[in-house]
């Protein structure tokens, strides 16, 4: 075969390659081609988290604002510490606003919610949420309805 | 009981001192890359039998592959009343398992195998001596762009089966069995993550694509210039491939999504 044949054959192989990569990054992992944009990191801690898993959603009003850094067990308060990074375009968080660990549907995923409060300073890169609501847990909520606590 | 000892030492430095002449062989060819105006037109070559032939087998399996993964997952998804997870089911199993596993295995049962017969007759007709005494390094000639080209296509294959798994999935889940479009392809947009899963499933399939090059042309190297002794050795390509795919399969698994 001539060699100019082999290289357009050759060449759109490639192609077929790369049209196969741009397909699997944004139509199969929703990577979008704007840039990721700078984040921000911010703590909350929990008693329990329930089945929240790193890279989770966080939400505001349902609108994601940022995902789910790491969790980890705080081992002076027995606390899991969750990091959440935030988009930096959301910098108006109110300090006194509540984390709340949330369930998408009745078996879907978990997620944190952000609840606003009303105080005028916003939260700083490296806060903490001052209240915090930990995961519902069914087993808890029937023990304490059937003990009449 | 002395005999089976001894066996079993022959065995074992047999063993050694075959990967020992493949580890030699790997470093002498991936060194010997010739001057880009002789290389280049060799490798487009290479490139040409053992990617660009290979496509057609591969599109055709991923297709009946995701087609499968679709009917399958929404047999069993249906129970629970959660078909519309079947994208989620079907982009990761086929970006992180069964696209680099099942192309590394089609790759070498496709084009691993010719690549050693190629080789292996090349040896028996004394092609490679007579390259030897004119001058040619066959290393350089004949094993560095076969090498580079099936490390090079084994990446392209996978991704091009992944792709072509999925919209195979999506033929039968949404057109056929009636998934909303709509949360077919949110559902996956959600689950897959373009670095933990589509770029691992690369990873894997770059070390897939290596691994086969190099046994299949180690295999026709280093076989008994006979016609059994290249058909014992085109055998070996293909088992020793497969065998080797999947076991590193496990160990890639377990160290990209282990979590541990």
């Amino acid at each position: 075969m001539a060699q100019r044949t082999t290289e357009i054959i050759v060449g759109l192989f490639v192609l077929a390659g790369m049209g196969a990569m741009m397909f699997l990054a944004l139509q199969v992992s929703g990577l979008s081609l704007a840039a990721a944009g700078s984040t921000y990191t911010v703590y909350a801690d929990f008693t329990d988290t329930g089945g929240l898993g790193s890279r989770g959603r966080v939400s505001m009003a349902g609108v994601q604002v940022g995902s789910i850094e790491s969790i980890e067990l705080d081992r002076d308060t027995f606390k899991a510490r969750v990091t959440l990074s935030i988009n930096s375009d959301v910098n108006n968080i109110p300090a006194d606003s509540a984390a709340m660990i949330r369930t998408s549907g009745l078996l879907g995923e978990q997620y944190i919610d952000i609840s606003i409060g009303g105080d005028l300073e916003s939260l700083q890169p490296g806060d903490n949420f001052y209240t915090t609501q930990s995961a519902m847990n069914i087993e808890r909520l029937i023990s304490n309805f059937a003990s009449g606590r | 009981m002395m005999d089976a000892i001894a066996r079993l030492g022959k065995n074992t430095l047999d063993f050694l001192a075959s990967f020992g002449r493949a580890s030699q062989f790997l470093l002498g060819a991936l060194a010997g890359v010739p001057k880009p105006s002789v290389g280049l037109p060799l490798l487009l070559k290479q490139i040409y039998s053992v990617g660009v032939l290979s496509l057609v087998i591969v599109m055709v399996s991923g297709l009946f592959i995701g087609m499968v993964l679709g009917l399958q997952g929404y047999t069993i998804l249906s129970d629970f009343g959660s078909e519309s997870a079947i994208g989620q089911l079907i982009a990761l199993t086929l970006v992180r398992e069964l696209g680099p596993v099942v192309t590394a295995l089609l790759f070498a049962g496709r084009a691993g195998s010719a690549l050693t017969a190629e080789i292996g007759l090349m040896k028996a007709t004394e092609q490679l001596s007579s390259m030897e005494m004119m001058g040619v390094d066959p290393l350089r000639r004949v094993i560095a762009p076969r090498l580079w080209a099936g490390f090079l296509s084994m990446p392209i294959l996978a991704l091009v089966f992944s792709m072509v798994g999925i919209l195979g999935g999506m033929l039968v889940g949404v057109e056929w069995l009636g998934v909303f479009e709509g949360s077919f392809w949110g559902n996956m947009q959600a689950s897959v993550d373009f670095r933990d899963d589509v770029l691992n499933g690369v990873i894997k399939s770059v070390v897939f694509g290596f691994v086969c090059a190099w046994i299949a042309v180690y295999q026709g190297y280093d076989c008994v210039p006979t016609s059994a002794g290249i058909s014992s050795a085109t055998t070996k390509t293909v088992v020793y491939s497969s065998l080797a795919v999947l076991g590193l399969d496990f160990i890639l698994t377990a160290v990209m999504f282990g979590n541990f």
